[in-house]
């Protein structure tokens, strides 16, 4: 069985996101970008189903810039067998990815295709669906847990009063929450190693898919500031100002 | 114009995410018509007539739709969908599920986590843990999106007069089943709709302590939830997380116990109307966004305060 990760580049989750100044989105020249957080749990879920013997190659896809590239190299030093770039300089919108993503999937035909959740960018969580739905593959989001069951996954999810579970039917759409595993470092000769594996381009024109959007960004603008309030110096003083200043309790 | 709003509930009930999804669905204006699917749901359908500004009930009874899997749920809403410009969905786990399979099926874009209805197509939502704001135009024929809860009051559970019909259940998937949850048993308010939360981050040092803000939060009424870090140590399970991938919150007070305030923990509740923060550590970027800051040992400072207010 193939399983196909996810991997996007983006800000990396230290640097604070600014506003570029003509309001068109976020400045990302000359930014440290790195793997979404989400993705390089999907590289390690998808390694951890491979070393227990239920997969047997893991291709790294990314759709983004030829940048991206270095995106891939990190999967592949993780230990990846394979990456695929589709490459275009369009920011995509969840949409056309799933779209880019099921041609991927219909040519490679994996029994797993495991993405995050969400893109620390544009914090969308629409991908994955999207691609269950465009492909009929099953679908388990938020996954705490993902066990093999035959045929079938049993996947623990993270929802909003604790935990499910549900059991789906191979092949499946899994999408990675935080608490699913900890994905491992790059050692320096499987770096060395990731370079030489294989790492296929395909220009976005030659997929023959539509990625048009109907969704434009109109611009982007800081959000309010909030404004430090006072230290207050002792307890007393917090309960007195919350009760008859703030008047919250 | 027409919007149509797929009903979360739970034990009979509406959950107050899909109360704040009507008020959006108004500022939209047109007709807002509700779907509520369930088993043995008559009783929830007669409910969502009752809220303000509903004009019709769509219920769809099916023993299937007992669990919310995204597969049953989102064929139902496509077979329901014709006519709609609107489908809206509340971003909660439950609507985030479902909401971009219907705009893949209906071959749109989804519009996640609006936080501002400008027009009946530009929205305003937030971007890179709500460090921006990105103001989106759709041109789409059908506008699918997700609602931010906390960001739309409530729309008034009595006082509607809308009409139930009831509707075909769509074709039920082979492919996923239901097979259990582990739920907290909490008495405490939801966290999501809490007016007071209290959360621990790292500083609370591991789960018991905890016990600490659970004292406090009996006394305020008040939720309690976590940051991250607490989530990821194991302090405290994952549904008490509050931030960028977790929830988010807006109470009137939010108090922050232990939490320093990463970017990511601050996207989930900076837009509480007040925020306290108590840290021994004056430098946490917590108190950046503090409306009152305490600089002190928590272990010395959750004592106190849980007696200063029990003798209130």
């Amino acid at each position: 069985m193939k399983i196909i990760v996810g991997v996007k580049r983006v800000l990396d989750y230290n640097v604070k996101a600014r506003v570029k100044a003509d309001k068109s989105g976020i400045e990302l020249a000359n930014v440290k970008m790195s793997m979404n957080p989400f993705d390089e749990i999907a590289v390690e879920e998808a390694l951890r189903v491979k070393e227990a013997g239920h997969a047997d190659e893991v291709i790294a896809v990314s759709i983004g810039s030829s940048q991206s590239q270095e995106t891939i190299r990190t999967a592949l030093a993780m230990g990846a067998d394979r990456g695929i770039l589709i490459e275009t300089d369009e920011l995509l919108e969840p949409l056309a990815i799933a779209k880019l993503f099921k041609h991927v999937v219909e040519k490679e035909e994996p029994g797993l295709v495991i993405l995050g959740k969400q893109a620390i960018d544009d914090d969308a969580n629409q991908t994955g669906q999207m691609l269950s739905a465009l492909t009929g593959m099953s679908q388990a989001t938020f996954a705490s847990k993902v066990e093999f069951d035959g045929d079938h996954l049993k996947v623990t999810r993270e929802v909003d009063a604790g935990l499910e579970s549900i059991k789906v039917k191979l092949p499946s759409i899994v999408t990675t929450d935080l608490r699913l595993n900890e994905p491992r470092y790059a050692k320096l000769p499987n770096i060395m190693k990731a370079k030489k594996k294989p790492l296929e381009t395909i220009p976005v024109a030659d997929t023959g898919v539509d990625i048009s959007s109907g969704l434009s960004v109109v611009e982007v603008n800081d959000p309010p500031k909030r404004e430090a309030g006072i230290i207050v110096n002792s307890v007393a003083e917090l309960v007195d100002k919350l009760r008859n200043e703030a008047k919250v309790i | 114009m027409s919007t149509l709003i797929l009903v979360e509930h739970e034990d009979g009930d509406i959950r107050p995410a899909t109360l704040s999804v009507v008020t959006a669905a108004t500022a939209l204006g047109g007709d807002v018509h509700l779907l509520v699917a369930g088993n043995d749901v008559a009783g929830v359908a007669e409910k969502a007539a009752k809220i303000a500004g509903v004009s019709k009930v769509l219920v769809a009874d099916h023993a299937a739709y007992a669990s919310e899997l995204a597969e049953n749920l989102s064929a139902l809403v496509i077979k329901h969908a014709d006519g709609y410009s609107h489908i809206l969905f509340a971003a909660t786990a439950a609507g985030k599920n479902v909401m971009p399979r219907v705009a893949a099926l209906l071959n749109v874009s989804g519009i996640s986590d609006i936080i501002e209805v400008n027009s009946d197509d530009t929205f305003v939502r937030p971007i890179y843990a709500g460090n921006a704001l990105a103001t989106v135009k759709s041109a789409d024929a059908v506008k699918v999106i997700g609602v931010r809860t906390t960001s739309f009051d409530a729309a008034a559970s009595e006082g509607g007069t809308a009409s139930v019909e009831s509707v075909e259940p769509a074709d039920i998937s082979d492919q996923v089943s239901f097979v259990g949850q582990e739920l907290s048993n909490s008495d405490r308010p939801e966290l999501t709709s809490a007016g007071i939360v209290v959360s621990g981050g790292r500083g609370m040092q591991n789960g018991e302590n905890f016990s600490m803000l659970d004292d406090i939060a009996g006394k305020l009424n008040a939720a309690v939830g976590a940051s991250r870090a607490a989530v990821d140590a194991g302090f405290v399970p994952n549904e008490y997380q509050v931030g960028q991938t977790g929830k988010v919150v807006a109470p009137d007070l939010y108090l922050a116990v232990g939490i320093s305030g990463a970017i990511q923990h601050l996207a989930g509740m900076k837009d509480s109307k007040i925020i306290v923060a108590i840290n021994k550590d004056e430098e946490a970027p917590i108190f950046q966004v503090a409306d009152y800051g305490l600089v002190a040992d928590l272990f010395d400072a959750l004592p106190e305060l849980s007696e200063a207010l029990a003798g209130a």
